[in-house]
């Protein structure tokens, strides 16, 4: 039998976690403890709740948006229409980048791939009669997060809603953006500064909503391995935790309102492991390192769904095939919110096609295929227990070799971390190209003739025009010296060292744009310049 | 590998407009490098007139696009444009990203001497580089 197993081939997974062909009662050796727990109970392996989806299935929230607010409003109306309960707004790249759409580098960029929003108009047009206290909304915004949360907010407060009750998320997770992503502004300290002023007003003013979704989404796309994800992410979830704290406010405070954002794709059961131990590992360090008593603010709340990074511009009807098992592993794993790629996604914009297509995969697994019938399934296998105790010792090496080197901040500011990411996935396209590593449609079983018969989305110059129009034409009627007055607030506000949303909210309410609130903040805090380190 | 001068061939890999898609493009600096080539590489957010200022005072045998938000036919006239201005419209230049196919003939209809798509092998890459640089 011994020699047997030996025969054949190793198993490893992109972590560096070796799998052995048989797991038993005997495997799970040198966990701390039992580990595992019941489910809505320290440390949460199981799930953060106790009867998960029994009680209330995933949130669905499906990212969205392009073109004119008028435009994305109708996809958002559609999403809504075909089920789904949240919506997940995608910007265009001016608006990540603080830049109004009449900036010369916004040429061509006008709504290419997520919503315009200049002003506080945008906002009001894009949400017009939704109902924002059933359908929660999450930005994904980051550089330019302070003036679009200023304007959600604001919108919310003139539609009658209570910034008090208002729930729903920003991603705002600026320390990813310097590793993959890219839409920073600001210098790296500044830049954590401003989450904090988020994270302040949001503690003191609304309470409920969560102003920061950390993301190990985009450090795994750039090419991290799974566990690497999960440490990066977590550091930098205690990145923010150290300036809050830094700023005197108590984490039970703050931290129930930090959510994180994961990817899913490669191997099925490296990824349940990694969000199991995760899910653990966040609870311990929230309760051990820094004395939260709250519950929420030791639960691992999170938005998983498929990454783009596993699907193929070969063969792209693999896609949809992937995302299932996408969607399947984020179910699986107990995730509060799924957003699952779309199959033309290696391509372009998801059309409505595809998006409804990715809405019903996840309608199936809830309504047919049963994911929603008990809590964490998995618990308890010998396999998936045993392999989550490796992940998490491999996730707590990572972050102290993170740790011993300066921290998560130090860093990315001197670009460390990103050639860390960069060497993963350089080694990882090698053996993928030497097919060390098997990919379906690209190493293996390849076709031939390859024709891309996928829809385009097409970038419409007439929106863009309008989208200028309508910018010439509010700035022409609004308040010129309200404008000139809350900017200048703005930037004593930053000048001060205060925290600057009070100020940018009366700003974006005298309808002042996000490239003269972010212009106004770059005056004071510079410009981030990128280290480049391979 | 030596270029036209009889040094290295030196390549600049360049992120034009907003576009903070960066993998490829380093991957690329990447494999270019261990194929013995200097690579100079930007980063992200640049103008194409600072994309043509680098491949003068770098002095570059070729010059790399790399675009995923599918700005690539507007960033790369432009482009192109600003480099024939600095008198390098002689200097080959390339395209990888996200570019479908009907644009890929587009690009080479500007002027553009080759599209890398995503998910081209790096040997296809820095074989074409020799092959243009390298007499």
């Amino acid at each position: 039998m011994t020699d047997r197993i030996r025969e054949i081939p190793p198993v490893v997974w992109e972590s560096g976690i070796g799998i052995d062909p048989v797991y038993g009662p005997e495997s799970r050796t040198g966990a701390e403890g039992d580990g595992i727990g019941a489910p809505g109970e320290f440390p949460f392996t199981r799930g953060i709740h106790p009867l998960m989806y029994r009680q209330r299935p995933w949130t669905m929230r499906q990212y969205s948006g392009f073109g004119t607010a008028a435009e994305t409003h109708e996809r958002f109306l559609y999403l809504i229409k075909n089920g789904q309960t949240g919506l997940n707004v995608a910007f265009d790249l001016p608006t990540q980048c603080g830049l109004d759409s009449d900036d010369p580098m916004a040429e061509g960029e006008i709504g290419r791939v997520g919503m315009a929003v200049d002003t506080l108009a945008d906002m009001e047009e894009a949400f017009a009669d939704i109902d924002l206290n059933r359908i929660t909304v999450s930005l994904t915004i980051n550089g330019a997060a302070v003036p679009i949360m200023a304007m959600y907010f604001a919108m919310a407060r003139k539609r009658g809603f209570e910034l008090s009750e208002l729930r729903g998320t920003a991603q705002n997770d600026i320390l990813k953006e310097f590793v993959g992503r890219g839409t920073w502004i600001f210098p790296v300290e500044p830049s954590i500064k401003l989450v904090g002023d988020t994270m302040e007003f949001c503690a003191r003013h609304v309470p409920r909503y969560s102003p920061v979704s950390v993301c190990g989404y985009h450090i795994r796309e750039s090419g991290a391995s799974p566990a690497q994800e999960m440490a990066y992410g977590l550091s930098i979830g205690k990145a923010y935790i150290d300036h809050a704290l830094g700023r005197g406010l108590d984490v039970d405070d703050f931290a129930p309102g930090i959510s994180f954002n994961f990817d899913i794709h490669g191997n099925l059961w490296e990824q349940v492991a990694k969000f199991r131990a995760g899910r653990r590992l966040w609870a311990r360090i929230l309760r051990d390192e820094y004395g939260a008593k709250n519950p929420r603010s030791q639960q691992l709340r999170m938005i998983a769904g498929g990454g783009g990074g596993g699907l193929t511009i070969q063969q792209p009807e693999n896609n949809i095939v992937r995302g299932a098992y996408y969607a399947l592993i984020s179910a699986l794993s107990g995730t509060q919110t799924m957003a699952l790629c779309s199959y033309d996604e290696a391509y372009t914009i998801p059309s409505e096609r595809a998006a409804k297509i990715s809405l019903r995969t996840m309608q199936i697994l809830m309504h047919e295929m049963g994911l929603c019938d008990t809590v964490d399934p998995l618990g308890g296998s010998w396999f998936v227990e045993t392999t989550t105790d490796r992940m998490e010792e491999k996730i707590i090496a990572i972050m102290r070799e993170v740790e011993s080197e300066g921290g998560i901040v130090q860093g990315i500011a001197e670009g460390r971390v990103q050639a860390a990411v960069n060497r993963q996935a350089y080694e990882h396209e090698r053996r993928l190209q030497r097919g060390e590593i098997d990919k379906v449609g690209v190493n293996r079983f390849v076709d031939e003739e390859e024709e891309q018969e996928v829809e385009m989305h097409p970038y419409r110059d007439a929106e863009a025009l309008a989208q200028l129009d309508r910018l010439a034409r509010i700035r022409a009627e609004r308040d010129a010296e309200r404008v000139v007055a809350t900017l200048s607030a703005v930037r004593e506000a930053a000048r001060a060292n205060a925290n600057v949303m009070p100020a940018v909210m009366d700003a974006v309410e005298a309808y002042a744009t996000v490239g003269e609130v972010c212009s106004v903040l770059q005056d004071i805090y510079g410009t981030y310049r990128e280290p480049v380190r391979f | 590998m030596t270029g036209r001068t009889g040094k290295r061939i030196r390549v600049l890999i360049a992120k034009p407009g907003l576009d903070g898609h960066d993998v490829g493009a380093k991957l690329v600096c990447r494999a270019l490098m261990e194929a013995g080539m200097e690579v100079i590489y930007t980063g992200l957010r640049q103008s194409p007139e600072a994309i043509a200022n680098a491949a003068l005072e770098e002095g570059v045998d070729v010059v790399g696009l790399s675009v995923l938000s599918g700005a690539h036919m507007p960033l790369t006239r432009k482009v192109k444009e600003r480099l024939e201005e600095a008198g390098l419209g002689g200097v080959p230049l390339i395209v990888g990203g996200n570019i479908p196919r009907q644009d890929a003939r587009a690009l080479q209809e500007l002027g553009v001497a080759a599209v890398f798509p995503t998910a081209t092998p790096f040997e296809k890459v820095v074989r074409f580089i020799e092959e243009q640089a390298g007499q």
